[in-house]
């Protein structure tokens, strides 16, 4: 995560409109997520089931003595699930700030590259945009002629756990 | 005025202390009406003395002036001057609670309630002035000095200031002195660079500049004393006005800011004779001696280290059941060390967080003095166990549910002194506050020697509101405890003290949230008691794991009543859904966690599973489950701090092998139990 911080700023340096994404793969499309927020990234392991819960929120996991929710991306989007293979990773976050700052973690198929995305890259997402609503895409960017879709990590998670508690107030 | 954002750090002590300054004073005023003894006036004095300085060196004149008047007074008392009559008691204790307010609005930076104010300041005025006949010349108020000391302005002056050498050690920063004189008026200052001395042997932790300032404008002289305020010890520091050479004050080597006496940063330079000084012996009100203040978060955080170190042990223990059978012997031991160690570790942490109940229990004697007069009802009110220690978290909370309950005790409880006569029973009725430890559990007991609880009264009024079928027959401790029912009061006339019907059942809600019990016993023309019953802490809980399926969850000890093998015959089904139990006299709904959570069991059919009969709120089910696994000490997780809360869940915890286990929020789970269930049979009440 320094080391991360540290490159990040010293490429802020050279150039002052670029950032890093870590990009990941979803159902054959490729997502980035500002690298900043990313905690750390792990492998799959067994959660623990949460009840009254949407179908996408796995579970929690105890990440060093936190209790940390886990997000199956795949669901929240309202793609096809697949059965977790080798690749199959847990992108841990940090989303919100301040007091309202969560660790979560989300589950993709597989990690992908970090990329600096000049701000001249990204052009604004139009209306339809895969299969992933509009309004958690931040941009879309081009790199090495593939498209990147940079996500808005903070209000996806922040929606996501807030349909979550219409979800839970529905069920209970 | 407002406050530098660098003074505001020492400000917010200041506040602090002068709280705990005036909870000194009320204390010490209960307990003059009983004996008038020197120290204890002197006590009082010294608290009233201590915020005057302090509110007087932060600038905030107001408070100063007000807490003049009453040091006056005290000082008139502890003089032997004035007698100790309970009018003056009173006005002192209403100054008290007008300062707590005048503090507030202070630090709040809100207007403060002037017409409160004038009021008393008139009521202490008046017994002040109604002079005994061989009393001495009057000490002028201090409302009087400060106001000559803030209009007595001068068209500039001349400070010379030499600080110590270790005045950056100190933590005196003289750029913001600076800084502070420049918001004042135009200034120059000369530094006198002749101390500085040669490079290598210049300490950069030193100063060894002093200044000449001279300042111009119409500034009052208390202004200029605030800028130097911290500065003051050791330090040369003379202020002149310009033009009135001959009125020069040196203070050296003076004592330490808050224990000077207001009046002498209040002092005009002009002032040839100061007022005097009281004579008090400076010295701190005596509070807890060997506390400190440290910052809840960061004991949090601790307790949450060592849950985790506890979490690590237990998890090594488990690996050494598998490995080299040589070794063994010695990791065991050191294992069990480990184990020995965490434990008296998480011990004394959780300790920390730990407090007497006193802290719960001082605001009481003000409470019921204030109100005994209010109802004219002679009271006598006992603490015991006052020293009795729970959780910070859990006596914040209690404090609102415990003054409800000794208002209602004297509204209603206790009768007037001549039913008390009539009755045959001492004029002066009893209430008896107390606390000890029992099992784990800390128990809070509010007992009176009133009238006690009207048994055909409440049965009646609840048969009138429907909370109890006509024809069901209750005993008598369960007629008590109706009153705990939302919308239950029993009281014919409404007081503004207690009787709205809102309260018990809010009461009850609080101290369940708490994870506690509430009970009340009475005897007609005896009086009642009621006992609370809380665990001692929310940071830990002592859990039942429980399995359903591959689901482990966890069942607070406290909730559980027992837990029995079910037999087939009986069980039966209500509506053709809803399953009950048969226990003694009493039919249990049935729970069962794993249509409740979604998860697979091992069976559905409750004759091979456990029932798990918990209670809360009153009311009991019993919950089914496959297996009952260990009972141990859990360390409580927030679901809410990455995710959101749960219904049915209360949080979360890691087991020894690192998982995390569901912790069943008993209340919860039989509310929406009821909920869900046919409405034939709520949960029956216990």
């Amino acid at each position: 995560m320094n080391t991360a911080k540290a490159a990040a700023s010293a490429d802020k340096s050279v150039n002052d409109t670029s950032e890093q994404y870590l990009t990941f793969m979803l159902a054959g499309e490729e997502y980035g997520v500002d690298i900043l927020r990313v905690q750390e990234i792990k492998g799959w392991d067994k959660v623990t089931r949460i009840p009254h819960t949407a179908d996408y929120v796995l579970g929690v996991i105890n990440l060093r003595g936190a209790v940390v929710p886990i997000l199956d991306l795949r669901r929240r989007f309202g793609l096809e699930t697949i059965d977790f293979g080798p690749t199959t990773v847990v992108i841990v976050v940090r989303v919100g700030g301040g007091r309202d700052e969560r660790t979560v973690g989300m589950v993709v198929d597989a990690v992908s590259e970090v990329y600096n995305v000049d701000a001249a890259d990204t052009k604004p997402p139009p209306d339809v945009c895969g299969s992933v609503d509009t309004v958690f895409v931040k941009a879309l960017a081009t790199i090495e002629e593939k498209m990147l879709i940079l996500l808005d990590i903070d209000r996806l998670i922040g929606n996501s756990i807030a349909d979550e508690l219409v979800a839970g107030a529905a069920a209970a | 005025m407002t406050i530098d954002p660098d003074m505001a750090e020492i400000a917010k002590v200041f506040f602090q202390e002068s709280r705990e300054g005036l909870d000194v004073m009320e204390s010490g005023l209960l307990s003059l009406g009983a004996t008038a003894d020197g120290e204890s006036i002197n006590t009082i004095f010294r608290a009233a003395h201590s915020i005057k300085g302090g509110s007087a060196t932060f600038g905030f004149g107001e408070v100063a002036a007000f807490t003049h008047g009453v040091e006056t007074l005290l000082d008139e008392m502890r003089n032997g001057v004035r007698p100790v009559t309970a009018e003056a008691i009173q006005t002192l204790l209403q100054s008290c609670d007008c300062l707590r307010e005048m503090i507030a609005a202070t630090e709040a930076e809100q207007p403060l309630d002037q017409d409160r104010i004038a009021t008393l300041n008139g009521d202490l005025k008046n017994i002040l002035g109604e002079r005994p006949h061989d009393a001495p010349v009057p000490v002028p108020t201090a409302a009087a000095s400060i106001e000559a000391a803030a209009n007595t302005e001068a068209a500039g002056w001349r400070i010379a200031f030499a600080p110590v050498a270790d005045l950056l050690r100190l933590r005196n920063e003289p750029t913001r002195m600076f800084a502070e004189l420049r918001r004042l008026g135009a200034f120059v200052a000369r530094a006198d660079v002749s101390r500085i001395p040669p490079l290598d042997a210049l300490d950069p932790e030193s100063c060894y500049l002093s200044w000449d300032i001279e300042i111009t404008g119409q500034i009052p002289r208390p202004k200029l004393d605030e800028v130097f305020d911290w500065v003051d010890s050791g330090c040369r520091l003379e202020i002149s006005s310009i033009g009135n050479s001959a009125a020069v004050e040196s203070e050296q080597a003076g004592p330490p800011p808050e224990a000077q006496p207001g009046a002498t940063q209040a002092a005009p330079p002009s002032q040839v004779e100061r007022a005097p000084p009281a004579s008090a012996p400076v010295q701190k009100a005596s509070g807890d001696s060997g506390s400190i203040r440290v910052a809840t978060e960061k004991l949090d955080n601790i307790i949450n280290l060592v849950g985790e170190l506890l979490i690590t042990q237990s998890m090594l223990s488990g690996f050494a059941d598998g490995i080299d059978p040589n070794e063994l012997d010695r990791l065991r031991q050191g294992l069990s060390q480990l184990a020995r160690n965490t434990r008296e570790l998480q011990e004394s942490v959780m300790q920390i967080r730990m407090l007497p109940i006193s802290f719960a229990f001082n605001r009481f004697p003000r409470i019921v003095h204030d109100l005994s007069r209010k109802l004219s009802k002679k009271v006598e009110l006992k603490l015991t166990g006052e020293g009795t220690e729970l959780d910070k978290t859990v006596l914040e909370k209690i404090s609102d549910p415990l003054v409800h309950l000794v208002r209602n005790a004297l509204d209603h409880g206790l009768e007037t002194p001549e039913q008390r006569t009539a009755a045959g029973k001492p004029e002066t009725g009893t209430i008896e506050l107390g606390a000890f430890h029992e099992g784990g559990n800390i128990i809070i007991e509010v007992r009176d020697d009133g009238a006690g609880l009207n048994k055909a009264k409440i049965l009646r009024k609840a048969r009138e509101r429907g909370l109890v079928p006509m024809d069901q027959d209750l005993t008598d401790e369960q007629i008590d405890n109706l009153i705990f029912m939302p919308g239950f009061s029993t009281a014919d006339q409404i007081s503004d003290v207690s009787g709205r019907g809102v309260g018990m059942d809010v009461v009850r809600r609080n101290i369940n949230d708490l994870g506690g019990h509430v009970q009340i016993s009475s005897k007609e023309g005896r009086g009642s008691t009621i006992r609370i019953r809380l665990p001692l802490t929310l940071a830990i809980l002592d859990g039942q794991l429980v399995r359903v399926g591959k689901e482990v969850y966890i069942i607070s000890l406290l909730a559980i009543v027992e837990t029995i093998q079910v037999e087939r015959e009986r069980v039966n089904t209500l509506a053709g859904r809803t399953e009950v139990f048969r226990l003694r006299e009493e039919y249990l709904p049935v729970v069962k966690l794993c249509d409740q959570f979604g998860v697979e069991p091992d069976s559905r059919s409750a004759e091979d599973g456990l029932l798990v009969v918990v209670e809360a709120d009153g009311k009991r089910v019993g919950v089914l489950v496959d297996d009952l696994l260990a009972q141990q000490q859990v360390v409580i997780k927030s679901l809410e701090s990455n995710f959101k809360s749960v219904s049915g869940i209360a949080g979360a915890t890691i087991l020894g092998d690192g998982t995390v286990a569901l912790i069943i929020d008993v209340p919860d789970l039989i509310r929406s139990a009821a909920k869900s269930g046919s409405g034939a049979v709520a949960a029956h009440a216990a």
